[in-house]
């Protein structure tokens, strides 16, 4: 099956910066995937270069196995969903909706059709003949899913569409872009700098940093075995131990990454249960977070972990307050080894 | 002091009100005197009203003729500010090249420079070229700096668009023709009508450039100013003064408005 | 036409191209030329005897330009004017912008703003017109004065060197308030709008820590206020250091820079000089600008 999408050592540089540095990868058909990164990473610029605002300045960008460089964004089979919409403020929601077929050619009466019935899918059908600056920002944005949508793309790209929504909303629209993908089958790729977003909706990550891809594995994958440092802070803030602190605390002498889930307090002198690897260090702060605490202390080589200490083990530890000498302890098992990556 | 909040002194106020009334008595009184029945002094306060001047104003066919020709030159002159500034503006919009400070400086120069400064140079480049001053030497001269209004409008409003429209609208299949079209044009056609009036007002009321290329040719402006000088006929030129502020006054009040952000067409965020 | 566009696409630079040519032509040839053959003017020089324009390159003209006392005290007295004017403007407007910035809210600004405007907007020769009537002889102003009393001082006022005139529509004082009058709303603009930009927060910040309004006005808004200053300063200065029309309508029989220019290629026909002069403000203002962008007017403006 040919790839939906294919990038082939693709870099895109600015003056002196590399915005993309030599990425190459594959969308397959029907795949919800995710580009995920901080701001900079070059996330951005690659949807760029898939919807064609931008061309590659070496490698290939490939779409259906076709090389597209030469191909302007108004004759490629992508549409785009924009971070602040970018819904033309001078037509109504209908006409807005129905502006790709209507720079196609298709006449009024069939394209007002399609349009009206994009808005019954995204549920806007009585928003029609009013103006975008009428509408809340989440109706906005179905608007913008529905005008990208109409023209049956092989491909949707959506570019932090939910930003700009309220952690209620946005929760809902995850769920929803989630059960579209699933009903139209086609192709989404999805950029966002929140880590929890990409985990709960992407079938796989493609996870970002200062122009490269760092590691492109499914959500679980990504969660439970970072290949670099950078990926174990960056999806869901792991603790990043270095060779030299890994060798210091008797384990492999690798770079590794533990979960704060997996890791006990212990008073110092306590004893510390068997086949695991403890380091010593001071209670920073704890937060309370309801049904579990996060606990920060900073261990004797300097650097600051956490621990998450659900709310009945937290009993053990009545006494030890902040600037307490601790023990963390963790399973041997839980460590994961980590990659020398460039960017951690 | 008693501390009043963010009230402003008597003395901010007063100054900020009587400032603004020193602004407008002169050419209140120009309209006043338009209607008064004296004819040789400036009396004040004039003895009486009266329309008669309006009706002498225009049985002159001098003032007609000026009148006319001020009017073509100015028509001439937008029309080619208004394609050569749009133009301008749409190059020079968003692009990035090498080169494009300096056409920006340049573009702003016969503004910035004092209109004499314009108008000796054109005379100058006429003596060089053994040009004689006509009606197309004087509408040459106009047309370069209503070229900078019309850009000046047009950019700042091509500025204000986001950027990503064009993209969106390429995105679902619009070509650039098509985008222009459907997405830019509709967008600009304000600023473009707002550049288009001022132009046309800066041309009509032209002065300081003109005289340098106008040879025998007599705008009303330059009517104008030869008039400032002969005791007699005055209230016929304070009739032609307030013929002026309406032709000049009005289409920069209009483009004023137009050109104001309008909330409901510029955002959709 | 489609074609086109995805041709268009994929060359940006033809498309820039295509854009600039017409505009970069007209400009290049009509305006820029010209600036160059004034340039090229102010290098030749005018044969005594002929009358005629000798082209061939000199520096006679600027010789003459500098060392004749005449000329240089044109040169003088045009920049003296016009930073009396300058400061002038700037002390009047102060309290015009700062309550159109600061203070006036809703309809009231509105009202200033284009009240301020309207001024801006109206005809430049009417409104000079308009200054010749109200200083005349039998005028608004000698009306008011007389009501006041105050003849004898205005008779004095005209009498003194350097400051007055024959009358009051032909003297410095006369010049000087039509200046100040036409470049106001240049000066006030630029205010307001750098005046406006301070935020509200800083002058409570300063209230807060035990300044009186005055204070705060002196050092906080006032010291903030100085890039639009010098923004509107640029205009007044430069509008009056090239204006001939001003001094001819209204002027004294001093002579300024913009009437020289204007005379010497009238009657004269000594175009190099009429260039020579017009070199001037163009260097000063370059100057004056390089000045004022030290003080922040570039980004007031």
């Amino acid at each position: 099956m040919t790839a939906a999408i294919e990038f082939r050592g693709v870099s895109r540089i600015y003056g002196e910066v590399r915005a993309v540095d030599d990425v190459s990868f594959v969308i397959e058909p029907g795949e919800f995937f995710a580009m995920l990164g901080p701001s900079g990473s070059g996330k951005t610029s690659c949807l760029r270069l898939v919807a064609g605002f931008d061309t590659p300045d070496r490698g290939q960008v490939l779409l259906d196995g076709a090389d597209v460089s030469d191909v302007p964004p108004y004759d490629r089979n992508v549409n785009t969903v924009f971070q602040d919409y970018a819904l033309f403020p001078h037509m109504t929601v209908l006409q807005n909706v129905a502006y790709g077929p209507r720079v196609r050619g298709i006449a009024q009466p069939e394209r007002e059709q399609s349009a009206r019935e994009m808005l019954e899918l995204v549920q806007l059908a009585a928003q029609g003949g009013r103006r975008p600056s009428q509408l809340s920002g989440g109706q906005r944005q179905r608007v913008a899913l529905a005008r990208a949508l109409i023209n049956h793309p092989k491909v949707l790209l959506l570019d932090e569409p939910l930003g700009a929504l309220d952690l209620k909303l946005r929760e809902e629209m995850q769920i929803e872009l989630k059960s579209l993908q699933k009903k139209l089958g086609i192709t989404f790729v999805y950029v966002t700098h929140d880590q929890g977003e990409a985990l709960s909706m992407a079938d796989r990550v493609a996870v970002f940093n200062k122009g490269r891809i760092e590691q492109l594995a499914a959500p679980r994958e990504l969660y439970l075995r970072p290949a670099t440092a950078f990926v174990a802070r960056f999806v869901g803030s792991a603790n990043v131990a270095s060779a030299a602190l890994a060798a210091k605390l008797g384990a492999e002498a690798r770079a590794f990454a533990v979960r704060a889930e997996n890791i006990t307090v212990h008073g110092e002198s306590a004893a510390t249960p068997a086949d695991t690897i403890s380091a010593p260090g001071a209670v920073v702060a704890v937060q309370f977070h309801g049904a579990a605490s996060r606990w920060q202390i900073q261990l004797d080589s300097g650097e600051v972990w956490s621990a998450l200490v659900p709310e009945d083990e937290a009993r053990r530890l009545n006494g030890i307050n902040v600037g307490a000498r601790v023990r963390l302890c963790w399973p041997r098992g839980a460590g994961v080894a980590l990659n020398e990556a460039p960017g951690a | 002091m008693r501390y009043r909040g963010d009230r402003p002194s008597w003395l901010i106020r007063g100054g900020a009100f009587a400032g603004l009334a020193f602004m407008h008595i002169p050419v209140l009184v120009i309209i006043l005197y338009a209607f008064t029945t004296e004819d040789r002094t400036y009396q004040f306060p004039p003895p009486g009203l009266t329309l008669r001047w309006f009706d002498a104003a225009f049985a002159r066919s001098d003032i007609w003729h000026s009148l006319t020709l001020s009017l073509a030159i100015a028509a001439c002159a937008t029309v080619i500010a208004l394609v050569l500034g749009t133009l301008a503006a749409f190059a020079l919009a968003r692009s990035s090249f090498r080169g494009k400070d300096a056409l920006t400086v340049m573009f702003v120069l016969p503004i910035a420079l004092p209109g004499i400064v314009t108008g000796i140079a054109l005379l100058a480049a006429m003596k060089l070229g053994r040009i004689e001053p006509s009606f197309l030497t004087i509408v040459a001269g106009h047309a370069t700096f209503c070229l900078v209004i019309v850009y000046n409008n047009v950019v700042a409003r091509l500025r204000r668009l986001p950027s990503n429209w064009v993209e969106a609208s390429m995105d679902l299949g619009a070509s650039g023709t098509q985008t222009l079209r459907y997405v830019l044009l509709p967008q600009v056609a304000t600023a473009f009508l707002a550049g288009g009036m001022l132009a046309f007002a800066l041309s009509f009321d032209e002065i300081i450039v003109t005289i340098f290329t106008a040879g025998n040719e007599r705008t009303l402006p330059i009517w104008f100013f030869n008039e400032l000088f002969r005791p007699r006929d005055r209230p016929i030129t304070n009739v032609v003064a307030v013929i002026v502020i309406a032709v000049t006054l009005l289409p920069i009040v209009l483009a004023y408005y137009l050109t104001r952000p309008d909330d409901e067409h510029e955002t959709a965020h | 036409m489609r074609a086109a566009s995805t041709f268009f696409w994929r060359r940006p630079y033809w498309y820039l191209a295509l854009l600039l040519v017409p505009p970069l032509l007209w400009f290049g040839t009509v305006y820029l030329g010209s600036l160059f053959a004034l340039l090229a003017q102010s290098f030749y020089a005018i044969d005594d005897f002929t009358a005629q324009i000798v082209r061939e390159p000199t520096l006679a003209t600027y010789a003459q330009l500098v060392t004749q006392p005449a000329n240089v005290d044109i040169v003088l007295r045009t920049v003296t004017m016009a930073i009396a004017v300058t400061i002038t403007c700037a002390v009047i407007a102060l309290p015009i912008a700062t309550y159109m910035a600061r203070y006036a809210s809703g309809r009231m600004k509105a009202l200033f703003y284009v009240g301020v405007m309207l001024p801006m907007w109206t005809s430049y020769l009417v409104k000079v017109y308009a200054w010749r009537l109200l200083l005349a002889k039998e005028g608004i102003i000698a009306w008011f004065v007389g009501k006041l009393g105050l003849t004898g001082v205005l008779e004095t006022l005209l009498a003194s060197p350097g400051i007055g005139g024959p009358s009051l529509s032909s003297s410095y004082i006369g010049m000087f308030l039509v200046f100040v009058y036409m470049w106001l709303p240049f000066m006030i603009l630029p205010m307001a709008a750098a005046l406006e930009r301070v935020p509200g927060s800083l002058l409570q910040a300063s209230a807060d820590l035990g300044a009186r309004p005055s204070q705060t006005f002196r050092n906080v808004v006032l010291p903030l206020a100085i890039p639009g200053i010098a923004a509107g300063s640029v205009f007044t200065f430069s509008l009056t250091l090239g204006d001939y029309i001003i001094p001819s309508v209204v002027g004294a029989p001093g002579y300024f820079i913009g009437m020289m220019v204007y005379v010497q290629q009238g009657t004269a026909g000594n175009i190099p000089l009429a260039a020579a002069f017009s070199v001037v403000p163009i260097v000063l203002i370059f100057v004056y600008l390089s000045i004022a962008k030290r003080f922040g007017a570039f980004d007031a403006l």
